[in-house]
């Protein structure tokens, strides 16, 4: 098993009374909320919540972006990821992921990525997003044209990590006279690309057909299983066996010294109203042309109040349906054997804390995973076979089918 | 004076690749009506007002309404360039000189790129709401941001006059085709939204005469577009009507139906 820590970074220290008021967390929210003093402390504690995490076990960090809301100060997971580069030391650093229609410049993305990689001795996990529908809007990035540019600015990174430059890039969203970047990865053929997704089934498939690994994030159980037949099929179809190593989850999952404390703090994975991107404008997180026309009808719906989120569960429904678990060591671990029998993933990210969960509470939840709980997973993984892609020597892609090793490990 | 019935026909065109729905009705000098963003309901009473002195032409852009999406298309000039196709196509408006234009808001913009292309093709033009040019103080409106009804009541002045169009609670299918309009409105003018910044250049090219309207009422696109229009082309007249939006046609039917009669009804 491959077990990741993450969270949103959460700029827990915005008032929230104001974002009531306002009737929205994202996008339109106004930055005047922001507190530069505590975003410092509080990217600071995240940094050290990161290296208690490689202290206590972790095998990977994963890291995200978003923007224009309190839910996640990562603007930009490339800054953390350098900075973890140089900062840990065994951890891999897994992205996901720089959210690719959003780049103006693909090659310089390839770029950075090369540079993670080098500097943290072959660590990068690159993983690839097409980023949320009020991403687009944030950035100004035409939403009508996402899967496009995502699909195209993968085509280049993958090239300009791959090929020899220089050469010309003529596409149908991005133009480059030269591409020859002085960054290359370590990792070869290229460092490993996980694909995280929730709602698109474009995506899952797409992924399927790369070989890539495909990171389901807090869907529910049988929806999660609905996912990996879609996967199966798809890898069947391309002419290789699904299974665990292709399998990843995200587990919002909160331990604590006491069942209450864990409880109390797990409400906080509804600070948003259990929106992962900010209590938004509906509008806002569809822009036309951004979700596949098969959703067409149920987001014009959602857009104009006649559908109900379809990520909207109440804290209980999500308990129940293990999206969110928490508890003591002792009460998580059967519910996490649960989600391995049932879905065999062998990429694990823990989404461990959220909202306004106190840093020490933070911090303890993090020991107590890695100590406890990170252990009896580990068991569990060899006992039921999953195998993460590194364990299994897994194919960095379909293109490439040999795994990816640094030349230098020291 | 009692209208008569207006009898409507439909032909496709194919121009650019793309089978091109005309919709015509009426007689008398040919007039080519270029609808708005949100695409246009198929019969509209403003139409049958122009009917009874024009032949009524009204296309669905290419991407909107009943009109296949040309994935190829990339700005508001493609579009105009497809139209001044079209114009080669269609019997009714081959003869130069004797088509006039009426744009409405996005269509507006449409007409005018059109216009600069061949400047002296035109009998009148008219731009009622255009978009297409950048205000220099207020904002073109931002349907990003808004819902699809949000966003066309916008363009009333009257709550009531949307109702009386599209009811209070307009139709699933309504909004799936407003969504489809949004997104082709995206892929061509999302960035700079809603204006060229090099049409302003080139609107003294054209000789056309030219009436430029706008509602008082206009949250959309604001009014200073309006004089900016009137001021950058050669021979134009700046009108504007109280107690109208941007939808003009639709909250003032006869209104502007009556303006357009009255400035390009005589050949």
């Amino acid at each position: 098993m491959h077990l990741m820590y993450f969270t949103e970074q959460p700029m827990s220290a915005y008032p929230a009374e104001e974002g009531r008021t306002f009737g929205a967390t994202a996008l339109m929210f106004s930055n005047k909320h922001f507190d530069p003093v505590a975003g410092s402390r509080l990217y600071n504690e995240y940094l050290e919540h990161y290296r208690l995490a490689e202290e206590v076990g972790f095998d990977g960090i994963m890291l995200n972006e978003h923007h224009n809301a309190p839910f996640c100060m990562q603007a930009k997971c490339n800054v953390f990821a350098s900075i973890l580069a140089a900062m840990t030391k065994r951890v891999k650093i897994v992205l996901l992921g720089n959210p690719l229609p959003l780049a103006d410049n693909p090659v310089r993305l390839a770029e950075e990525l090369a540079m993670i990689d080098m500097v943290s001795r072959g660590r990068l996990v690159s993983g690839f997003v097409r980023g949320g529908g009020q991403e687009q809007l944030a950035t100004g990035v035409n939403p009508a044209y996402n899967r496009e540019r995502f699909e195209e600015a993968h085509e280049l990174i993958v090239k300009a990590w791959t090929q020899t430059g220089p050469f010309r890039w003529e596409g149908a969203h991005y133009q480059h006279r030269v591409v020859n970047p002085w960054a290359l990865p370590l990792q070869k053929p290229h460092p490993r690309v996980w694909i995280p997704g929730v709602l698109s089934k474009e995506t899952i498939i797409w992924a399927a057909r790369k070989r890539y690994p495909y990171i389901a994030l807090s869907t529910a159980i049988d929806a999660t299983k609905k996912i990996w037949e879609l996967y199966d099929q798809v890898a069947a179809e391309t002419g290789y066996a699904g299974g665990p190593e292709y399998r990843g989850y995200l587990q919002r999952c909160h331990v604590a010294e006491t069942e209450e404390k864990a409880l109390e703090n797990a409400r906080q994975f509804m600070w948003m109203q259990g929106e992962f991107t900010g209590l938004a404008h509906p509008v806002w997180s569809s822009p036309s042309g951004y979700f596949s026309p098969s959703y067409r009808t149920a987001f014009v719906e959602y857009a104009v109040g006649r559908r109900s989120n379809p990520r909207g569960a109440a804290f209980e429904d999500q308990l129940r349906d293990q999206q969110i678990v928490a508890g003591t060591p002792r009460t998580v671990i059967p519910k996490l054997r649960r989600l391995l029998e049932e879905t065999r993933p062998s990429i694990l990210g823990f989404w461990a804390s959220d909202g306004f969960v106190k840093n020490e509470d933070a911090r303890t939840c993090i020991r107590l995973l890695g100590q406890e709980v990170l252990p009896a997973l580990r068991e569990m993984g060899k006992e039921l076979g999953l195998w993460s892609p590194f364990e299994a020597n897994a194919p960095v892609s379909l293109a490439f089918p040999e795994p990816a090793r640094s030349p230098v490990t020291s | 004076m009692s209208p008569m019935p207006v009898t409507w026909t439909s032909q496709t065109l194919s121009v650019a690749g793309i089978a091109l729905p005309v919709a015509r009705a009426g007689a008398g000098p040919p007039v080519l009506v270029l609808h708005h963003d949100v695409g246009t309901r198929p019969r509209l009473p403003f139409y049958e007002a122009l009917a009874r002195d024009f032949t009524v032409l009204v296309p669905s852009h290419p991407g909107y309404d009943g009109s296949p999406r040309p994935d190829w298309m990339r700005s508001v000039r493609d579009m105009a360039v497809v139209y001044q196709w079209l114009l080669g196509e269609l019997e009714a408006t081959r003869e130069l000189g004797r088509l006039s234009i009426v744009g409405l808001g996005f269509g507006g913009w449409i007409a005018a790129e059109l216009a600069t292309m061949a400047p002296r093709a035109l009998h009148r033009l008219v731009l009622v709401g255009a978009m297409g040019i950048k205000p220099e103080r207020g904002e073109i409106a931002d349907q990003a941001l808004v819902s699809y009804i949000d966003y066309v009541r916008l363009g009333f002045a009257e709550g009531a006059a949307f109702e009386g169009v599209f009811g209070a609670e307009p139709a699933t299918s309504q909004l799936e085709q407003w969504d489809l309009n949004r997104e082709m409105t995206f892929r061509i003018a999302w960035k700079p939204y809603m204006y060229n910044p090099t049409l302003p250049h080139l609107l003294g090219g054209i000789v056309t005469p030219t009436l430029v309207v706008w509602g008082r009422e206009d949250r959309i696109v604001p009014l200073e577009c309006g004089e900016r229009y009137a001021k950058a082309l050669r021979q134009a007249r700046l009108e504007v009507l109280d107690g109208t939006g941007h939808f003009v046609e639709m909250e003032q039917p006869d209104a502007l139906a009556r303006l357009v009669a009255g400035f390009a009804g005589k050949e």
